[in-house]
């Protein structure tokens, strides 16, 4: 038998009826990972003997038969961004390499205490900036679906070992796109969940008012199983939002007759591939078949999403990653002669290309004389973007929207232009600026075999809407009953 | 020529809260390096800040007490900069809505009120501090123990053309943050610090010079030399035709003189911007009313009440309220013995020399309220002599020894025994017959000198009453 094949939720009800153990998962699990591993390289670090040790205990936990959630014994990889106080947290950057924080995130305390079985941390882009894990400062992730091309990113390495049924489930943080876009990329299943919704405290900040800690799954149901989980009201995070956990799979099977689909026009306009936007026009036709009401919206200023997206996480990232000067921990160059140049050595040698760029960006829109023309600016074009979901929602009760423009690109192909790069993300960053949840489900493969996801967004708070109609289409159109070719 | 010097201060308060401004570390002064740190105040990856509402609520209460105008919708800035005492290479303040704006405070210079202005009062968190080997080693150390302490800062109006006018803004301000209960205060220890502008213009012009922003003024004494020193240095200069430059000095204490630090070419750009990890933080009219309804009572209520419940001499009230920790030393002193003048005497004499002489804050004094209610207690029920107090005072202060402790080990109590005065008396009268003859011939001043000779023999321990009464008895008998 296949274990490592199994869904989140059937994994936990085997466990639960005892027809398999969590050693035997986690064994199965880390065989397959080891096996895939060469060929996707997702992964930066294994946590083979902490995951026994966690296994053993899960084990012993549903043996007593008492306290248990739905991730007891759940073999799980964490994007290298959150902090685990028994695995190094690089960012899959140099500058942080071999960097132990002292300390959990608030999610992996809540995941540990669940009986998570950690599994090991996964490749993104250096510190989340970047849409196919090209930006690792330590391996290229492939598609596990074509290993010519990306997995996306920048949770690339959640993703593809999900895909690759190398975890069971992943955590990514997704901060203009980042867990939806790889989600659309690998074939699986990719939340944002809304601002505030998850915990921040110890994701490692890229852009603080636009991150989100999201998880990768197999289908939509497991999704909803973690949110579960990762919910709810942090007093370490200002941020969080102090804002009731429903029981989000309670969602999953509820029918969507009567539901809204707003169509936003500007979201089918140029640029978009013609096999993606069939795609997903389909998922929409597949969705009214089953009762669902698609009517065409407006979002009038989502030609500025990009530009606004740019300004406000590159200011934010500029000082967020200013404390890496290697004072206090991580990399510090050697041989500097003075403090500043210590600052600007370990700099230059510790951070990423696209790291570097993004820094600089921020620098520059942050500045005296030029904070009121870009960052105020982004600031208020955001507001702007923002109030056209609001307006939308008066018409709408959910949005579908294509993930990405294209499926997946090849690898290297547009490493040379970073604008191109920056323009895959124009789908999903408007709602990191409006602080929206939105959800990426598979809806298709292109002709070339590759997977391409249908995006859904909800209002604040209203991710119960966005898992009854992924789900309600998932189980009616079933793609994800096929797997890579590994 | 003359010319007027134009000043503003900004003053740095660490208030006093228990606990940091942004997570929960502790704040006590004197800990071992790095022991009061945690992954928010290390600025670890990953970490976030939570504000401290009882640090925020400290800097609404001063600004209310300074008569600001208070924000309704105040945000927290990152201004960034890098230097290794700061973990996170910015700190969080704040700068586009601090907490109150555009108040006074009133300042008595020599017996003439002013009012000096405020522009803000707002609030951050402090930085660790770096330690550079005196023996010039390569390497300097960090300590983060003060890294994230709530920081206050209040900016004043350039309004002050004195270094007196200065020097009664420090002491208003200090007294007054201390009577609001925000902060200790002790400037020996860093947790209130000046920074002075000052800047020469043509008395009469409205115009203002270019300024100097003096930084590292440990003391208020400092903050005087620095003043003097500059007014001096930038007369000089304008005096002779040159022309002065915006810029930061640092004051030298080694050599009492200021040197420039960085000019304005050279200013850094701080990039200040709201900080995503904090909210706004509304303060409603209903928080600003129960805010100034906890203000503590200040140095006018407490003077008026003194007088009235000790029945204290205005003078004695005044002094004894003239700074916070000195009326809650006078208070407590009174708790453990109800004697009021008699307190407010020896605080006024011999501890507020001593406090003067030692730069000590009232609490920091080994002479606690118990020590000295305790001695008081003792002069009062004639144990001792209030000259035999003086000394029991020394030695508390040397030694920290409770007063009847002293007393009972060097034998200090007062000889209140008639027939071991009389013995005394008599010796000492049949050892100066002459002057016992000039007293009789009508010389009393000579008294004076046998009163001295019997006080000698008993080593000052004898009632001085009894040696008086017994000695004119002994003297008139014969």
């Amino acid at each position: 038998m296949d274990i490592h094949t199994l869904t989140l939720a059937e994994a936990g009800k085997q466990l639960k009826q005892k027809k398999i153990t969590s050693r035997q998962l986690t064994q199965a699990v880390l065989q397959r990972l080891k096996s895939v591993e060469p060929q996707i390289q997702a992964f930066l670090s294994i946590a083979e003997k902490t995951a026994f040790t966690q296994a053993d205990e899960a084990d012993r936990r549903i043996a007593e038969g008492g306290d248990i959630s739905p991730l007891t014994g759940i073999p799980i990889a964490i994007k290298d961004n959150i902090c685990t106080a028994d695995a190094a947290t690089t960012c899959a950057s140099r500058i942080l390499e071999n960097f132990h924080p002292p300390y959990d995130a608030t999610v992996i305390a809540k995941l540990r205490r669940a009986g998570v079985v950690f599994i090991g941390k996964t490749n993104m882009d250096e510190f989340a900036m970047g849409s196919s894990t090209e930006n690792s400062g330590y391996k290229i992730t492939r598609n596990p679906w074509d290993r010519e091309r990306i997995p996306g990113g920048s949770s690339g390495g959640s993703a593809a070992a999900v895909a690759a049924d190398a975890a069971i489930a992943a955590l990514g943080s997704d901060t203009g796109g980042s867990v939806r876009a790889p989600a659309s990329y690998c074939g699986v299943v990719g939340l944002k969940p809304t601002y505030g919704r998850v915990s921040r405290y110890g994701l490692v900040a890229y852009g603080s008012s636009l991150d989100q800690i999201g998880p990768l799954t197999k289908d939509v149901k497991d999704s909803a199983i973690m949110l579960n989980a990762l919910a709810g009201h942090d007093p370490q995070d200002s941020t969080s939002a102090n804002v009731p956990v429903p029981d989000y799979t309670s969602a999953c099977g509820k029918d969507i007759k009567g539901l809204r689909i707003g169509i936003p026009k500007e979201y089918f306009a140029e640029g978009i591939d013609p096999e993606v936007e069939q795609l997903v026009k389909n998922a929409i036709r597949q969705m009214e078949s089953l009762g669902a009401l698609p009517i065409e919206i407006s979002l009038p200023h989502t030609e500025y999403a990009i530009p606004c997206y740019y300004i406000c996480a590159m200011a934010e990232a500029s000082s967020n990653l200013a404390r890496y000067g290697g004072a206090h921990y991580g990399y510090r160059a050697k041989n500097a002669g003075n403090i500043l140049e210590m600052y600007s050595k370990t700099r230059a040698e510790g951070f990423g290309t696209e790291v570097k760029r993004r820094i600089m960006l921020g620098t520059y829109v942050l500045s005296a004389g030029y904070y009121d023309a870009w960052y105020l600016k982004a600031i208020k074009a955001r507001t702007l973007i923002k109030r056209d979901f609001e307006l939308a929602w008066e018409k709408t009760d959910i949005i579908a929207a294509p993930v990405v423009p294209a499926p997946a690109f090849k690898i290297g192909e547009k490493s040379a232009d970073p604008l191109t790069m920056y323009l895959s993300d124009i789908y999903t960053i408007s709602l990191n600026l409006a602080g929206m949840c939105g959800i990426s489900i598979p809806c298709g493969f292109s002709k070339k075999g590759l997977p391409v996801g249908l995006q859904l967004i909800a209002n604040i708070f209203k991710e119960e809407t966005l898992f009854t109609a992924a789900y309600a289409y998932e189980q009616s159109a079933g793609f994800f009953n096929r797997k890579p070719p590994l | 020529m003359e010319f007027e010097p134009v000043i503003g201060m900004e003053a740095h308060a660490e208030l006093a809260t228990k606990t940091k401004v942004f997570c929960g570390c502790s704040t006590a002064f004197g800990a071992a390096p790095n022991t009061q740190v945690c992954p928010v105040c290390l600025g670890l990856p990953g970490a976030l800040p939570v504000l401290n509402k009882t640090a925020f609520e400290y800097v609404i209460r001063t600004a209310i007490a300074l008569n600001c105008t208070i924000t309704e919708k105040t945000v927290f800035d990152r201004k960034n900069y890098y230097y290794p005492d700061l973990p996170k290479n910015y700190q969080i303040s704040q700068n586009y809505a601090c907490i109150g704006y555009n108040g006074w405070i009133e300042i008595n210079v020599n017996g003439e009120k002013k009012q000096v202005g405020m522009d803000n009062v707002h609030l951050e968190e402090d930085a660790g501090k770096n330690l550079h080997p005196e023996t010039g080693g390569a390497e300097s150390l960090v300590d983060l123990n003060r890294a994230g302490i709530a920081l206050m800062e209040i900016v004043s109006r350039p309004d002050m053309h004195s270094a007196d006018d200065a020097l009664a803004y420090m002491e208003t301000l200090k007294n007054l943050l201390q009577y609001l209960e925000v902060s200790d205060c002790k400037m020996q220890e860093g947790r209130l610090r000046f920074e002075v502008n000052i800047s020469m213009r043509r008395k009469g012009e409205q115009k203002l010079g270019a300024r100097a922003e003096i930084k590292n003024l440990n003391s208020m004494r400092t903050a005087l030399k620095c003043i003097e020193y500059e007014i001096k240095r930038q007369t000089d200069i304008l005096s002779n035709g040159g022309k002065l430059n915006q810029e930061t000095r640092l004051w030298d204490e080694a050599s009492f003189c200021t040197r420039a630090m960085r000019s304005k070419e050279q200013a850094q750009d701080y990039r200040y911007f709201p900080d995503p990890d904090l909210v706004e933080v509304h303060i409603m009219p209903e928080w600003q009313e129960k805010i100034r309804r906890q203000i503590p009572e200040l140095k006018d209520a407490k003077l008026a009440r003194f007088i009235a419940d000790y029945g204290l001499p205005e003078y004695d009230a005044d002094i004894l309220t003239s700074s916070k920790p000195l009326a809650t030393y006078f208070e407590q002193c009174q708790k453990f013995h109800n004697n009021p003048k008699s307190i407010s005497n020896w605080i006024m004499t011999e501890l507020l020399r001593e406090l003067k002489c030692r730069e000590m804050e009232p609490d920091d004094c080994p002479v606690t309220p118990r020590h000295l209610a305790c001695m008081i207690k003792m002069i009062d029920e004639k144990t001792i002599s209030g000259k035999i107090g003086k000394q029991v005072f020394s030695e508390m202060l040397t030694t920290g020894k409770m007063p009847d402790v002293i007393v009972m080990e060097s034998g200090m109590s007062q000889i209140l025994d008639e027939k071991e005065i009389s013995a005394i008396v008599e010796k000492i009268i049949s050892e100066n017959q002459d002057t016992v003859e000039s007293i009789r011939a009508g010389r009393d001043k000579a008294m004076a000198f046998l009163v001295g000779q019997i006080m000698r023999a008993t080593r000052g321990k004898a009632n001085p009453q009894l040696v008086n009464q017994i000695l004119k008895d002994k003297i008139s008998i014969k």
